[in-house]
């Protein structure tokens, strides 16, 4: 039983990397609808997925692969076309799949009912869909045809056929038929080209060599030949081979077959790309296998490593401490060494933690394709920058928050074609997800080039709603109206959809990225579209803090929070209701003791001067009174355990030089 | 208790005050000497604070204060010992711990109901082994704070 979860957690992993990858491949089809390339990946992932889950035993998860793997065999055969509607029903096929996928992951069956999605399958299959392509039923004749399987030949066999030709060879193509009862297909197939290869030269296969190996047919197949033999010797010869039923043998002549000479005049261009594509497929698997060298590692064991390092500088510090006092020169060099490794080290061990946007980012092309046509927009999605790295844990948070952005982009901002044409704007909007490092931090925006948000509905909407008053709208920036779009209960669109927008959702948004220890700024121009824009910490594992004492107490506020420290005398605090108040900057500003907070065990005793870190969330600020400043630090944020969950103003802790644990301080439940 | 080996307990050996109490040893991870205790406002005055233990931010409790035994100073012997309860890490501050002995499993009596004292739900057993008298402790009653509110109101 144990086994098998281990294999049905690999199952699950797999499964779901290969209905992303269906996913993607699938939405680059719907552009490239002849792009071979994709067809083969889309057919691949399939065809993978069909037999994992048959091992496993998912009959219905199996049956439906199974059927989209027809329709795709089809279009890779160019027997089927690829149309919008067939497309709609393999994604939704895939979608189904992913639901099963879903249901196994949490411990069901993965049974569905699939029944029509297969009928549909099966329609698209068998050609009763509208949308099958004329050409390709000339091109599916050949097949059946037995003068010429060979109706696509690229370029470089074209040029063989041709240069034997001149030079006297015969070109030809034979027809073999095994015996039904042949028990070792692939072996026959080896004999007979063993054989052909003793006359001649075997230009092409039909099916491929590859698949002949694999016995992946059924009893015929067919070989171009370049040979001097006569057509009767080289008959004679494969008959010799044992199970052979039937040798056929035709003259393949160039330029008379029409199918032939017509597709390569069709252009020179369309030979090559199929050349390319075909050389493509091919390398590809060796590719693939080089690039994926991964192993897959429980995110537990990379924390693990991480606490045993951390254990590690914390020895540093001390040997370095002690090599300093010491002075011996070779301890002093050896510990300098060993500095510089674990600091290497470092790097490595926080890098394995990083994980590409991508993974958040690649079901957006879906989703967007999903909700245009909802809505009856039209819009293109672009992707920038979706290898950025970002820490394990910010990837895990930022996906909803990403979702709900795109989502009310396409909702509010992108407008219908007809409004935009009538704007003078082309039909077809632009989404952009840009993301990029910067510093310390990543950036992810969010652009389109839709209507744009107005600044006279945000503020007559705030101002009727209480949020702001007639004198604070005139004094406020753009920046800081469009903020107010993200305040709880604030929605200025004007019909409420199902997309997006009931008013609840873009604080929320800010609230998870306020979290996350990021931001998020909105840019807008009215009538030629906003820009989101979202800051975060590249790791959540590691900030940078202000280490500040109160009493005894070491504490670290982080610094993406601090405004800025002051130190403020006794004669500058003022009272407002009770309250202690500083004025910073023309801002009336409260503060708050630390000492109080926390039940700092010591006097109270009144000082001269006050050092006060003032902090914010959002547009609020507060004033921590605090007794001395220690200095700036790069943490490792550590959490305090199930057993001290959700103790107030504390989020975390970290563990100091000295190897002392000091408390981190959750700035944002400080300001109400 | 019941699943564990036929016929005795192998146990953790501590002391509080002059009484002696025990831990199965499955649910002890080590025994360290004192470090240094950070402390965490707002939580239970039991909670003493965090520890670094190795990397990892461990909370530690002082169970004589748990127990409602006056506080003492911290001496040589003084010892934290880890636990792992359902899959929690908690250092637990002892007076000392110094022994690991088999308890047979039928020297294993209830604790005894004595009329004038508060039920303590945490003590799971008292067993007599020769003229020692130990406590089997039910650690998992011993970190809810919901009885400890309780005691607290009783004694006022």
């Amino acid at each position: 039983m144990m086994e098998m979860n281990e294999y049905l957690e690999v199952f699950i992993e797999e499964s779901k990397e290969h209905i992303q990858s269906l996913n993607d491949q699938l939405l680059i089809l719907e552009k490239e609808p002849t792009n071979m390339d994709t067809v083969s990946e889309i057919f691949r992932s399939a065809h993978t997925l069909k037999g994992m889950s048959a091992t496993m035993g998912y009959q219905d998860l199996a049956n439906l692969t199974h059927k989209m793997e027809n329709v795709l065999d089809a279009v890779r055969n160019h027997k089927l076309v690829i149309t919008s509607d067939i497309l709609d029903v393999v994604l939704d096929a895939v979608d189904q799949l992913e639901a099963m996928v879903v249901d196994i992951a949490s411990g069901g069956d993965g049974t569905r009912d699939v029944e029509s999605l297969v009928a549909q399958l099966n329609a698209i299959e068998t050609g009763e869909h509208q949308e099958v392509d004329k050409s390709s039923k000339t091109s599916s004749k050949p097949v059946k045809n037995n003068d010429s399987s060979f109706e696509k030949l690229d370029q470089f066999e074209w040029a063989i056929l041709q240069q034997s030709e001149e030079k006297g060879f015969q070109n030809q193509e034979i027809h073999i038929r095994l015996n039904e009862n042949c028990l070792l297909k692939a072996a026959r197939v080896y004999m007979v080209f063993e054989v052909l290869e003793q006359v001649g030269e075997v230009i092409k296969a039909n099916p491929s060599v590859q698949e002949l190996e694999e016995e992946n047919f059924e009893l015929d197949f067919t070989v171009l030949l370049v040979t001097k033999e006569s057509a009767d010797d080289v008959k004679k010869r494969i008959l010799k081979v044992s199970e052979i039923e039937d040798v056929s043998i035709n003259l393949f002549e160039l330029g008379v077959s029409d199918d032939v000479s017509e597709k390569v005049d069709e252009g020179q261009d369309k030979a090559t790309e199929v050349t390319a594509t075909a050389e493509k497929t091919a390398k590809k698997p060796n590719n693939g296998v080089i690039n994926n060298k991964t192993i897959r590692v429980n995110i537990d064991r990379l924390d693990a490593l991480m606490n045993l390092f951390e254990e590690l500088v914390i020895d540093r510090g001390r040997l370095e401490q002690i090599s300093a006092n010491l002075k011996h020169g070779e301890l002093q060099e050896t510990v300098e060494r060993m500095t510089r490794i674990s600091g290497d080290l470092q790097n490595i061990i926080l890098n394995m933690r990083m994980v590409p946007i991508e993974q958040v980012f690649n079901r957006f092309p879906r989703m967007v394709r999903q909700l245009t046509k909802d809505l009856g927009k039209q819009v293109n999605l672009e992707i920038v920058g979706a290898e950025t790295e970002l820490d394990r844990t910010v990837i895990d948070e930022i996906g909803d928050p990403l979702v709900h952005l795109i989502r009310n982009a396409l909702d509010h901002g992108v407008e219908t074609p007809n409004e935009r044409e009538a704007k003078g704007k082309p039909a077809e909007g632009k989404l952009l997800l840009n993301a990029f490092h910067s510093g310390n931090h990543v950036f992810i925006e969010i652009s389109d080039d839709g209507a744009g948000i107005s600044r006279e509905k945000i503020v007559k909407k705030a101002i009727s709603n209480g949020v702001i008053t007639q004198e604070q709208a005139n004094t406020l920036s753009d920046k800081q109206v469009f903020q107010l779009i993200m305040a709880s209960g604030f929605s200025t669109a004007e019909t409420i959809s199902d997309i997006s927008g009931r008013g609840v959702g873009l604080d929320v948004v800010k609230n998870t990225i306020e979290s996350l220890g990021g931001n998020i700024t909105i840019e807008s121009e009215f009538g030629k579209g906003s820009v989101f824009s979202i800051q975060l910490p590249l790791t959540l594992s590691i900030i940078s803090v202000l280490l500040i004492e109160v009493e005894k107490e070491k504490y670290a506020i982080p610094l993406s929070s601090i405004i800025e420290t002051a130190i403020v005398s006794k004669s500058d605090i003022l009272n407002a209701h009770n309250k202690k108040v500083i004025d910073f900057r023309g801002k009336v500003v409260p503060l708050i003791s630390l000492k109080e907070v926390f039940d700092v065990p010591g006097e109270q005793v009144e000082e001269e001067f006050y050092s006060i870190v003032i902090i914010r969330k959002g547009d609020k600020m507060a004033g921590l009174i605090v007794d001395t400043f220690i200095g700036q630090q790069e943490v490792v944020l550590k959490s305090l355990g199930d057993y001290l969950k959700d103790v107030f103003a504390i989020s975390g802790a970290t563990i100091l030089g000295d190897g002392q644990v000091a408390l981190i301080v959750d700035t944002n439940s400080l300001i109400k | 208790m019941a699943e564990m080996s036929n016929e005795t307990v192998k146990a953790i050996i501590f002391q509080l005050k002059d009484e002696e109490y025990a831990i199965p040893v499955q649910q002890v991870g080590s025994i360290e000497r004192e470090l240094h205790i950070t402390r965490v406002p707002q939580t239970p005055d039991f909670v003493t604070g965090v520890i670094n233990l190795r990397g990892v931010v461990t909370p530690i409790i002082d169970l004589r204060k748990r127990f409602g035994i006056e506080a003492s100073e911290y001496t040589d012997s003084t010892r934290i010992i880890i636990v792992y309860i359902s899959e929690m890490e908690v250092g637990l501050i002892v007076d000392a711990a110094y022994d690991v002995i088999d308890i047979a499993k039928d020297a294993i009596e209830p604790p005894p109901e004595v009329i004038g004292t508060v039920d303590a739900d945490y003590i799971e057993g008292v067993a007599k082994v020769d003229s020692r008298l130990l406590m089997l402790l039910n650690l998992d009653k011993v970190l809810s704070t919901q009885d400890y509110k309780e005691l607290n109101n009783l004694e006022g």
